[in-house]
Formats: structure tokens, C-alpha cells, sequence
């Protein structure tokens, strides 16, 4: 029985009886039952064929004032916490950026701020990619001439949009290219992106589980003690090898699974053989709004729950490939008239699936479009900024103003 | 969650639910025995009627005993009559993941007592023909709020009746004026619209009206779950027992407070037993207009991230105001995403796709009818530019890989498909291109469909290069 209702409820037990005296429909042996189910049994339009007495009687009960039912937070405690991971490093610890970002840490599902506050907000991080790629028209209105080569395009978002943080995609070195830039070239190019802009660093591969490893070996020993996101190690990639190079130098590992919880898990319990809490970041697969939403978010859930709850091996800060949004043919396709502007439609399916992603748990979220970046941005925001008192009037107004 | 289950989703095992069945065996519920209807029963995937036996008088206390076990933790509640109406709520479980959710989150677009005739049938027509085929699912919206901004009764009732008369699609009156509430109910006696709402000061009023109209409603308390217990505590006790629960949306300052509101409230109802918590709630991302941003594009952008979030968290019901295709395909996207049952992959239809403009040249592939794989490579293939016929081949909703070493996707059942596709009506020629996940089944392929098997690449996005090199 719910707190507060005991004292309201005391005076039922004998209508009860009297009621029940006029219905032999009923045992008394259900008598034991809960007050306030019995409350609800003899409500008026579940009892077609009540005698009068029994409407009159309940038409008396019914209360002249509020009934006190007082809330008490449900709030739990989890034996598990999300571990706290730093990208970037100052000069102070052997980088060059201007600033580090902190993820993770949490102890409570994400936003519920009712049983913990959330440590350190989730973070966006750009999307560049080191050569020409096939954006949606909708991005390439935003970002003008920068996205042509990488190091304008990062100084763009840094510098115009305010970036956190740039993931920088080395699809150049894909073995499938006509001419696949070398590891040295690939080195180039984070370099000089490094020198362009000051904020923590995302390195990407190819997919490629080989190539990636031979870039990932140069970079991370060139770039040493950038604290850089090495972005991705994978489970068909040489662990052993790949935690080594991220340890040795000073980065952070970015462990990637195809959306099942397993892998995932796996590849964390092998890499953690090499690395320490700290320096891993999973990501377990962001598919589509409307092409596989459903099983990331479920997926990311899950490890977040399953973290929290105690499993050494989910306890890793998690980030989600949100610029997957693009896949989805409603983000950039022109649809009959009545689905609207695809410059709008576009950026909000990239807005949704990160929203949703970021209520499972993601705490680094990797995006294209500057629309939906600065969304993002300004949800978390105002999902981790404590408000005062709150001014209920104002939205109770929606149902009688003219908006 | 290792929270204590109202219901027992968690605790009840079939046995459970089988010591209480009549075990006649009889199969007259379509199951092979009282057991496996046991079992359907605690997965949600069968309903108590369907036991004859225990529709029997001499079970009633068993059949009242296993109707409270499987109850929802959230009580359902029905909007609207006839082939319209539309029931939300009745959650079994908090988490996507623990079991299907019932009820997708119904979507009402408002309309004023002050619009023009025009804009009224415009944004009523607007809503009732909104259809978006998406994986074989109609997405639609399902009702229509009427507001009264004029604060005049006979302008609302005459605005309540416009709609009616343009739709059966369910409506919520909305004024927390007792007297326009009913006048709008005058013109719609008996059509159960959702009555919006019950506050701190109106209870009583409203309270009646549900009870005279047999309607269900809403109370409000915004950012305040203490007086929503207790107008719910007040409401039950009054002989209301259709109660939907309003905790305000806040979409600007108040988000978070917002998000942790209808959070709170589903863990209470579903993991911690509160029953003055287990009924359906409402989001109003409408409330972004009350503090409008530069413009109404701006405006309506932020309705759909509220919205967006209060699918995913747990909102029953909502109210919108923008009426905009580029806001709304998301969200009913998002919609149809959340509620699909996690237990089941998602599967497209297995047959023969034309991709592009093939023609009788044209490279012939398989995949699999998994969702995820099937849009993943028909898409790969579209931006390749090629055109082709993709056979989409049964494997019971597994991905290749998956459906080849469970055995889901044999070399027999891509035969029958490329039979049953029609495609050698098609295509002069008999070469299958096989994904390279399934390259195994290749040789025995060849021997039962007498057709020539190439492997193609591990993925999809390899395909362009494949066709380009190996296609002549």
C-alpha cells in the first residue's frame, strides 16, 4: 500500500462489510486484499448490476479535499561505476592542447540526476574526414569550402563552431583506394591537424584491420603523449599489438564491436590485459534512426545497465558514431513535399539518434552536421544545468494561448 | 534492474502461471499443452482467454488469481471509441530490453477554438491522412487536442463539433475550465475523449464530468510528483479509474527536471509497485510555443527534441503543435523504432527486389532478410549506381554470417528463393553473386540451383569494386 494512505483509509472497513453484505458475488476470503484495490473493485462502472445502496454509499465517500500521497524519490544505489576517461594532454603532460576533456564517471543511468548528478556532461566531437568524401548537400551548405581538405575543415568547426573536440577520419589510407596514402602520409596529416587546432584529438582508420594497425603504429608513437582517441580497435585487429602502441605512447583505446553485447565485452576484458581503466572508450555499433536504432540504443542500454549493476568488463565510457544518422535515405533524400525541407529533416534525424543514444548512456558522441551538433550541445546543457524554481504557470499556458 | 518487479515480470516463470491452469492438455488455445501456454502467457504472447477451460466457473478464483499476475504494471487506458480509438499505457516493463512495449506513444496534433474554419479542417485533415510506409508499418498520428484559447464555451463546443465532424479520430479536450470543458463535451457525448486536466484546483469539477461522460483523465502536476500521487489518490477514491498522468514538460530550463520526472515515475510504477504511479503518461512538447524562439521553424525544432526524448523515456501520449513532415517523420520513425520487440530481429520481406533499371544483363545478388543487412547492402548497391535484382532470402531475420552457421540460411533455401523469385524470367544469364560471409555454401549451391555461384566481397560496401572488376 502506498505511504499515506493509511489514515484516509481508515473509516472503509465497515462500509466494506455492509457492502459486502449486499453482493453475493463475492467471498470474503478476498477480503484480505490491499485497501486500495478494494477501493478501485468498487468503483461505480465496474459494478453493472450494484444495488442503489451501494451507489449512495459510494457517492458519500466520495472525498471533499486533496488526499495526502507523498513521494519519496526512488533512488537506488549501484555497485558499479563508469570509469573516468581523459582525451587530450597540455603541455604540462607532455601534449600540445589547449585543453583536456574528461568523459564517464557516472553512477547512475544517464540523467538521472534524481540519484546522482552526471560528473562530466557528454561531449560532441566533429567529424573530418582527411580526403574528398561524399557528404550530404545539407552538410556542405553548412560548412562551405572548409571540408575540402582537413586541416581547414578542422579549423573551421574549431575556430567558427566552437568544437570541443575534431575526430579526423583517415579514410585516405583505405587499401581499396586507387592510391591508398602511406602510413608516413597519414602521420602528415594528423600533424598537421594537430598544429592547426588545439583541441583533443579523434584518429580514425580505414576499417581496414591491417592498414589501421600500421598508421595506428606511426601515429601513436609521432603524436606520443597526445593522449589521442585511437579510433577503432576491433576484435579482428592484432589486440595484443594495438593496446601495446595505445599504452606506450600515452593514448586512449576506442573499442569498437558490431552491436553485440558479447564482443563487446570481450574485446574490453582483452584489451583491459594491456590498458589501464582509464585509458578505453567502447563504442558498440550506432546504426541509423529507422535503420537499426532500435537494437543501439537497446544494445547501449544494456551495457550501461550491466556496468553500473557490477560487470567489470561494460564499465567503459561509451561513444557512439552518430554521423551514421547520414545512412538513413529520409536524412538526405528529397521526399514528396509533405516530409518537408531535407536541409531540416537531415540534421534532425542526426539529432534524434544521438538524442536517444545519449539516453542510453553515450558520452562521446561523433557528429557531422554544425545543426546538430549545436543541438546536442545545448540539450546537454540543459539537461545537466540545475534550474531554480520552475515556472509551471508559463507552461501550463500552452492550453489556452493563441501560440 | 535488481529492483523488486511489480507484476513479477521477473519472478514469474511459467510454472508459475501452470500451477494455476487447468492442465487439460486439451490445445483447445492452439498450444500443445498447458505448459507452452504457460510460457506465451509470461512472454506476453498469448491472452488468458484463449483457455476455454478456465473460462469455467469453478476456475473463477484461479483465472481472477492469474488476471492480477499478468496485469501490466502500467494500467492501460482507452481514448476515443470505434475503429480509432486508441489504448496507451499498459507497460509490463521499464527497460526495452526486459520485454516488448506495448501501446506506442500516441501522437495529437492540437487545433484551436479561434482558428479559422480553414486552418481547423486543414490541420485535421493534416493529421488523419499523415501515412509514411516504413519496414511494411503505416506510421501515423492518432488524435486530435482541441484547445480553447478563446475561453468562450460555445466557441469551444462549436470547434469540438467541426472536428468531430471531420474525423473519428479520438480528441482531447483541453481547458482547465470545468464549464468549456463540458460544453465541449456536449457536442461529443459519447465519443470518450481524454479530458485535459484535472490540477490542484479544478479536481472536483473535472472529476465529475469524467465520471457523468465515462472519460478518462489526465491530471496535471508539473515538476511536482507528490500532488500527482495525491490528485491520482483523489481521483481513484472519487470513482475515476481511467487516469492519465501529466508531469509537465518543461522544454527549455526544466528539461532535465522533465526527463527525471517521467523516468521516476516509471521505475515507481513498474519496479517499485506504486500504484498511484501505474497509469499511462503525457508529454506536451507543445510547450516550446510558450517560449517561442526567433522563429516558428526554431520553435518546431525543439518540440521534436523534447518530443524525440519523451519516446524514449517513457511518455505514453503527447501533444504537438508543429504540423511539419520534416519534424514528425522522425519522431514517428523514432516511435516505431522503440517499440519493436527486442527479442525478434527485425525482418523485411523475403523477395526479389529491382534495384536501379535492370534489365535482362543486369548482375544478379542475394542478402538476407535481416533489416539491418538488407538496407545496409540495397543501399551500397543504390549509391554504386548499378542497377541489379537483389534477392532477399529468408534466413529467419539472421544476418549472413549468423544465418549461415546457425543453419537459418541454407544452400536449399537460397535454391527455392532464386525459384520462387521468378528471376530466370528475368536474366539471360545464371550467375549468382553470393555475399562473401556465406562463400561456404557455395559449391552445393551451384549442384541443387544449377546456377553459377561468384563470392562476392565480406561487405557490402565492396560491391561497386566487385561488380566493376568481376562483372562482364
Amino acid at each position: 500500500m502506498p505511504e499515506g494512505a493509511k489514515n484516509d483509509d481508515k473509516k472503509f472497513p465497515s462500509e466494506l462489510f455492509d457492502l459486502l453484505a449486499g453482493n453475493n458475488e463475492l467471498e470474503l476470503e478476498d477480503v484480505d486484499i490491499l485497501l486500495d484495490e478494494l477501493q478501485i473493485l468498487f468503483q461505480p462502472g465496474m459494478m453493472m448490476a450494484a444495488p442503489p445502496t451501494v451507489a449512495a454509499l459510494k457517492a458519500a465517500a466520495k472525498p471533499t479535499s486533496l488526499l495526502d500521497a507523498p513521494f519519496t524519490l526512488p533512488v537506488q544505489k549501484y555497485p558499479g561505476q563508469v570509469a573516468e576517461v581523459t582525451l587530450g594532454a597540455t603541455k604540462k603532460d607532455g601534449g600540445s592542447r589547449g585543453k583536456t576533456i574528461t568523459i564517464g564517471g557516472e553512477k547512475s543511468p544517464a540523467f538521472y540526476t534524481f540519484e546522482n548528478p552526471t560528473l562530466n556532461p557528454p561531449v560532441v566531437s566533429f567529424d573530418v574526414f582527411d580526403s574528398k568524401t561524399a557528404l550530404p548537400k545539407a552538410v556542405r551548405n553548412e560548412l562551405g569550402d572548409a571540408y575540402q581538405d582537413p586541416v581547414s575543415w578542422a579549423k573551421f568547426v574549431v575556430d567558427k563552431l566552437g568544437a570541443d573536440m575534431v575526430t579526423l577520419h583517415l579514410v585516405s589510407i583505405d587499401p581499396l583506394n586507387p592510391k591508398p596514402a602511406t602510413p608516413a602520409e597519414a602521420v602528415r596529416t594528423v600533424e598537421d591537424v594537430l598544429q592547426a587546432v588545439d583541441v583533443p584529438l579523434v584518429v580514425g582508420g580505414c576499417g581496414d584491420p591491417e592498414k589501421d594497425l600500421a598508421v595506428f603504429e606511426k601515429v601513436t608513437a609521432a603524436c606520443e603523449g597526445e593522449r589521442l582517441l585511437i579510433s577503432t580497435i576491433t576484435l579482428d585487429m592484432d589486440i595484443e599489438k594495438s593496446a601495446k602502441l595505445v599504452e606506450k605512447h600515452g593514448h586512449v583505446a576506442l573499442a569498437f564491436s558490431p552491436m553485440d553485447l558479447n564482443q563487446a565485452r570481450e574485446l574490453n576484458r582483452r584489451l583491459l590485459e594491456y590498458l589501464p581503466k582509464d585509458r578505453i572508450i567502447m563504442d558498440t555499433t550506432t546504426a541509423a534512426l529507422g535503420y537499426g536504432l532500435d537494437y543501439a540504443f537497446t544494445i547501449m542500454e544494456r551495457a550501461r545497465i550491466s556496468g553500473l549493476l557490477g560487470d567489470p568488463e561494460l564499465q567503459q565510457p561509451m561513444s557512439s558514431g552518430t554521423t551514421n544518422a547520414w545512412a538513413a535515405r529520409e536524412a538526405w533524400k528529397t521526399l514528396d513535399p509533405e516530409w518537408g525541407d531535407k536541409n531540416l529533416r537531415g540534421p534532425l534525424w542526426e539529432v534524434v539518434t544521438g538524442l536517444t543514444l545519449m539516453l542510453a548512456g553515450v558520452d562521446l558522441f561523433m557528429m557531422l552536421h554544425p545543426a546538430a551538433v549545436k543541438t546536442l550541445r545545448n540539450v546537454i546543457k540543459r539537461l545537466t544545468t540545475k534550474t531554480g524554481t520552475l515556472d509551471t504557470e508559463k507552461i501550463a499556458s500552452w492550453v489556452s494561448s493563441t501560440l | 534492474m535488481s529492483e523488486k518487479q511489480k507484476g513479477g515480470l521477473k519472478q514469474l516463470s511459467p510454472i508459475d502461471i501452470y500451477s494455476l491452469l487447468p492442465k487439460t492438455n486439451c490445445k483447445e488455445c492452439g498450444e500443445d499443452n498447458c505448459m507452452a501456454f504457460a510460457t506465451k502467457l509470461v512472454n506476453r504472447e498469448i491472452n488468458l482467454d484463449k483457455c476455454t477451460p478456465l473460462q469455467d466457473a469453478k476456475y473463477k478464483k484461479n483465472y481472477a488469481k492469474l488476471a492480477e499476475m499478468l496485469k501490466p504494471a502500467v494500467k492501460e487506458v482507452t481514448i476515443g471509441v470505434g475503429d480509432k480509438a486508441v489504448t496507451i499505457g499498459g507497460k509490463l516493463v521499464m527497460y526495452r530490453h526486459e520485454l516488448t512495449y506495448t501501446n506506442p506513444t500516441a501522437i495529437a496534433i492540437d487545433v484551436t477554438d479561434e482558428m479559422s474554419d480553414e486552418e481547423i479542417s486543414s490541420r485535421v485533415k493534416y493529421t488523419q491522412d499523415f501515412s509514411y510506409i516504413y519496414i511494411g508499418n503505416n506510421l501515423q498520428l492518432q488524435m486530435i487536442a482541441v484547445r480553447s484559447t478563446s475561453n468562450d464555451a460555445e466557441k469551444f463546443k462549436a470547434a469540438v463539433k467541426k472536428v468531430a465532424e471531420q474525423t473519428n479520430l479520438p480528441i482531447v479536450l483541453c481547458s482547465y475550465d470545468a464549464a468549456i470543458v463540458e460544453s465541449g463535451l456536449m457536442a461529443i457525448p459519447k465519443a470518450r475523449p481524454l479530458l485535459y486536466a484535472a490540477t490542484k484546483d479544478n479536481w472536483k469539477e473535472m472529476a465529475e464530468l469524467a465520471l457523468m461522460y465515462k472519460c478518462p483523465l489526465v491530471v496535471s502536476a508539473p515538476n511536482d510528483i507528490s500532488l500527482l500521487r495525491s490528485l491520482v489518490k483523489t481521483m481513484i477514491a472519487y470513482g475515476v479509474e481511467d487516469v492519465v498522468l501529466d508531469p509537465g514538460t518543461f522544454a527549455n530550463a526544466g528539461l532535465g527536471e522533465t526527463i527525471n520526472n517521467f523516468t521516476m515515475i516509471r521505475r515507481a510504477a513498474c519496479n517499485l509497485g506504486d500504484e498511484l504511479l501505474a497509469h499511462p503518461t503525457i508529454g506536451t512538447p507543445i510547450t516550446a510555443w510558450t517560449e517561442p524562439a526567433p522563429n516558428a521553424t526554431l520553435t518546431a525544432w525543439k518540440e521534436a527534441q523534447v518530443a524525440a526524448m519523451l519516446v524514449t523515456r517513457y511518455a505514453d501520449a503527447l501533444i504537438m503543435h508543429a504540423a511539419e513532415g520534416w519534424s514528425l517523420l522522425p519522431l514517428t520513425v523514432l516511435r516505431q523504432n522503440i517499440y519493436t520487440d527486442p527479442r525478434k530481429p527485425v525482418a523485411v520481406k523475403a523477395e526479389m527486389v529491382a534495384i536501379g533499371t535492370p534489365d535482362e544483363n543486369s548482375p544478379v545478388l542475394m542478402t538476407s532478410n535481416f533489416a539491418l543487412t538488407y538496407y545496409t547492402v540495397a543501399q551500397d548497391i543504390e549509391s554504386s549506381g548499378n542497377s541489379v535484382y537483389l534477392i532477399v532470402v529468408d534466413s529467419e531475420g539472421t544476418a549472413i554470417d549468423s544465418g549461415v552457421a546457425g543453419r537459418k540460411m541454407t544452400a536449399e533455401t537460397i535454391a527455392d528463393a532464386i525459384k520462387e523469385s521468378g528471376v530466370e524470367d528475368k536474366v539471360k544469364h545464371r550467375k549468382l553473386i553470393i555475399p562473401g560471409k556465406a562463400a561456404r555454401l557455395s559449391g552445393e549451391l551451384e549442384e541443387l540451383s544449377k546456377w553459377e555461384v561468384m563470392v562476392g566481397p565480406q561487405d557490402s560496401s565492396g560491391i561497386a569494386k566487385f561488380l566493376q572488376e568481376k562483372w562482364k
